[in-house]
């Protein structure tokens, strides 16, 4: 199945996963939030990759999701108190999926070239919006005074505010987006969606609203960078606009390029490997003067990327997927 | 009494100031293998592009089982039983064969917007799969990447995946272009057995084989419709060789008129 | 309504989107005869930019930083090119938007580097500093009238290269089909260099003689780049004409939106993206795109 990776895959990818549980035993502060940040950007990465590597929409608008989602957090966390997890995340979610499915129906009525400048322009909107506008602290940004709390009747279940607490809930995160889009592209909606990626006009001549798989199958993607966003904002407690801005839907594309787009695995291994790298170019230690302008480094770091690493890091270590009949290993 | 299946009412398809199509006015009965044939540029793939509904008609109006069709888009009429295959090779080539005809198979799920059972437990859908393969006589390629069979495979993978949507009305747009002389057997037997419970309307370049499959044919020039008969009549009319300029297709015509 | 108020916003509007027509066009023809989408656009905007800055300050005069900083963008311009650009021609847009957005980071550190994070202000030439007197209370700029001036002439000559010559045959088919003008065996590696550095010469000089009406602050590059992709959307991709109709539109907006959507902030600068909207969904190829 496509997006079952091969036994050595998933062997690498438990061991993986086994690893990031203890890193809260060994790693200090500073560490465990380098952490978060990567299993965050994982979950971002891996729900821009079912639009690149398994609907093939080109999205560069997706950081509006992230950030609508951090900025929702915001503005429903009350300023003295913690929000209630249960009621809070489903509102931000709520907001996102309610955002990507309007921006959804415009672009999906485009393809190729103009798709990608309109995600770009329609995400630049939300970034001048909260930008400009007064609420949530404007071009300052705004900080979340209380992280939302778990609370169940009147006994708190898990505080988002403990480090270690927001790392495993983030893991947690991680794990079942994971195995929520394998089921899902072994679905149905899966396997038309991977259809119209290689041939969207046979997609439509076999019957397929193929509007309407896009439209579901970004609004999907939307949601699971919104969960991203709303873990993210847990992370400092702080929203900016530049959470929503270009430059991040820029990171996420190349995570995913960098990972190996179409592989779901690839895009944590982008992740964890492009915000490693971010941690060691603006390290003294490493880069020496560079450091202070790091993102010199990152660019050419990105530009060898895209040049020499046509199937990213997953292909370094797997074959690409092989395409398997669907029934094939049908019980 | 045969009935009429699919019928065009006076359509027009106009390309700028261009007629590819000109007031075709045609019907397709249940049960039988329509032939459309004529010089390059007559209009026959236009004329199936407006059936299939990948393009509108500029005029006039399409009936399909009683109900004004025209404008429809291409899913919409897949949906409701009209399937086409296409000239060139249109599949899914980074898949396996047995996945191309799957999406195909799928489409007539009554929803595909299905996220958590694997597409694999849909029994039926896997049931029509492996009838199409068998029927288009592809079964032994299933397991192979579409791109890396041949041709003469492809065109019978683009027959597979338009019967595995279980189609009422099949378009084919030269079903038998560059295929060998073998395979060519293979598909005529395939396409008249095809007609005993369908609809089938073909365009065809290949005049053995047209008289061959062709329960009535219809001879389109420069965008109209100069004559339709069964293929004696056809055969023996003078119209339609005068319209087939220059000797060869005239000898072609002759050549397929011996038994 | 104050009417010569709005008369004066409708000037302002169409200055803004004369010079965004240098930066869209400009964009739209490397789309529409390269086939690459060049995100390091709006960078050679910025560096025109600086340089104004730089050399106004070098040769005491805005007209020597034109005369100096066209050169020196396209010889950069050139040497991206050849660079970074020539590995994209048969790459799919994906890795183009990546190894161009790699670039947008190079040049901002740079620009970082080099003039600093403060924003800066260029001074207007001594003889179009003043201002036209409109009616008792009201004046316009003497440098607005010239930038309109400056572009109208540029856009008539893009308008001469682009019906009058063999290179603008060439441009017009290949917005048409750039397989075409790819597959007819005319020399592309030069083509592909003379319309790279046609595109970046037009957003340079947008970005130097736009330096003194405006401020200069880090990031102005990717907002003058991606009103520009807004500009395209509208106009449709590759079309010159529609980069041109598109542009006034959006900068007529923009202006509007701005100075009539003051109270909203927030839905200000939305404007722009609404009329976006509003086009996609009307012809999702845009006003001039092929369908």
């Amino acid at each position: 199945m496509v997006t079952i990776p091969n036994r050595r895959v998933a062997v690498a990818l438990a061991l993986v996963f086994a690893a990031l549980a203890v890193v809260p035993l060994v790693g200090e502060t500073y560490a465990l939030k380098v952490a978060t940040r990567m299993i965050v950007f994982a979950i971002f990465a891996m729900s821009l990759d079912l639009l690149l590597g398994y609907t093939g929409l080109v999205s560069f608008g997706h950081a509006a999701f992230f950030g609508l989602s951090a900025y929702s957090l915001q503005l429903v966390s009350p300023e003295s108190e913690a929000a209630n997890l249960i009621t809070a995340l489903p509102q931000c979610l709520g907001v996102t999926a309610a955002a990507a499915a309007l921006i959804g129906m415009l672009v999906v009525r485009t393809a190729g070239i103009y798709f990608i400048m309109s995600t770009l322009a329609l995400a630049q909107m939300f970034f001048f919006f909260f930008h400009d506008s007064p609420i949530a602290g404007g071009s300052d940004g705004a900080y979340i005074w209380y992280k939302p709390v778990l609370t169940i009747g009147a006994t708190a279940l898990l505080d988002l505010d403990g480090r270690e607490t927001l790392y495993y809930f983030a893991l947690a995160c991680l794990v079942l987006c994971y195995g929520f889009l394998v089921v899902v592209l072994r679905s149905p909606f899966g396997e038309v969606i991977q259809g119209i990626r290689v041939n969207e006009h046979r997609m439509r001549a076999l019957g397929y609203d193929t509007r309407r798989f896009k439209l579901v199958s970004f609004v999907l993607s939307a949601l699971m960078a919104g969960l991203a966003g709303f873990l993210f904002a847990c992370i400092d407690g702080f929203v900016a606009p530049q959470l929503l801005g270009w430059r991040e839907s820029g990171i996420g594309l190349v995570m995913v390029i960098l990972g190996g787009m179409g592989t779901l695995y690839g895009s944590i291994i982008g992740a964890f490997a492009f915000i490693g790298m971010e941690e060691i170019v603006r390290d003294r230690q490493f880069t020496g003067v560079m450091a202070e302008h790091w993102q010199i480094l990152m660019g050419v770091f990105v530009i060898v990327v895209v040049l020499f690493l046509k199937n990213g890091l997953a292909g370094l270590f797997a074959e690409p997927p092989i395409r398997r009949p669907a029934t094939k290993e049908e019980p | 009494m045969s009935e009429v299946v699919l019928k065009t009412e006076g359509v027009s398809k106009n390309f700028g100031g261009l007629y590819a199509v000109r007031n075709v006015s045609v019907a397709f009965e249940h049960g039988r293998v329509e032939v459309i044939i004529g010089p390059n540029g007559a209009g026959k793939t236009t004329l199936i592009n407006l059936l299939s509904g990948d393009l509108a008609p500029t005029d006039g109006r399409i009936v399909y089982r009683g109900r004004d069709v025209t404008g429809l888009p291409a899913h919409r009429l897949s949906k409701k039983g009209i399937g086409r295959s296409y000239q060139i090779t249109n599949i899914f080539p980074q898949f396996t064969v047995h996945r191309n005809v799957w999406l195909a198979s799928q489409s007539r799920l009554p929803s595909c917007m299905r996220f958590l059972r694997p597409a694999g437990r849909y029994r039926q859908v896997a049931e029509r799969v492996d009838r199409a393969l068998s029927l288009a006589e592809i079964a032994h390629r299933a397991g192979d990447v579409a791109a890396q069979i041949s041709h003469g495979e492809q065109r019978r993978l683009e027959i597979a995946m338009l019967l595995a949507a279980e189609p009422d009305v099949l378009l084919l747009d030269e079903p038998l272009a560059g295929m060998g002389a073998e395979e060519t057997g293979g598909i005529v037997t395939l396409i008249r057995s095809l007609a005993r419970d369908h609809c089938v309307v073909l365009i065809e370049h290949d005049m053995d084989a047209v008289f061959a499959v062709a329960d009535y044919l219809t001879v389109m020039v420069g965008g109209s419709i100069l004559e339709s008969g069964p293929p004696d009549v056809i055969r023996a009319s003078e119209d339609v060789r005068r319209a087939y300029l220059g000797d060869s297709s005239t000898a072609v015509l002759a050549g397929a008129a011996a038994p | 309504m104050d009417v010569t108020l709005f008369l004066l916003q409708t000037l302002n509007g169409i200055q803004h989107g004369l010079l965004l027509f240098l930066v869209a066009s400009g964009l739209t023809i490397i789309f529409g005869i390269m086939g690459v989408i060049n995100l390091a656009h709006g960078s050679f905007y910025m560096i025109g930019a600086y340089l104004a800055l730089s050399l106004t300050q070098w040769t005491g005069s805005l007209f020597g930083a034109v005369l100096l900083g066209i050169p020196i963008a396209i010889l950069l311009g050139l040497a991206i090119e050849r660079l970074f650009i020539v590995h994209l021609y048969d790459r799919d847009h994906l890795q183009q938007v990546l190894l161009t957005f790699g670039l947008i980071l190079i040049f901002n550190e740079l620009q970082s580097i080099v003039w600093g994070d403060d924003p800066h202000s260029v001074p207007k030439p001594a003889m179009l500093a003043g201002s036209v007197p409109v009616t008792e209370t009201l004046s316009y700029s003497t440098y607005r009238l010239f930038l309109s001036v400056v572009c109208l002439v540029v856009a008539g000559c893009l308008y001469l290269v682009i019906h009058r010559t063999r290179l603008g045959m060439r441009m017009r088919a290949g917005a048409y089909n750039a397989e075409m003008v790819r597959s007819l065996g005319i020399d592309t590696r030069r083509l592909f260099a003379v319309v790279f550095a046609i595109g970046v010469s037009l957003t340079a000089l947008a970005g130097i003689i736009a330096a003194p009406d405006r401020s200069l602050y880090p990031g102005i590059g990717e907002q003058v780049l991606i009103i520009s992709f807004v500009v395209v959307v509208i106009g449709g991709i590759g079309s010159v004409k529609g980069a041109f109709v598109g542009a006034i539109l959006i900068g007529l907006a923009d202006v509007y939106g701005q100075a009539y959507l003051h109270d909203f902030r927030g839905f200000a600068s939305a404007a722009v993206y609404a009329l976006m909207a509003a086009v996609l969904l009307w012809r999702p190829t845009g006003l001039f795109g092929r369908r």
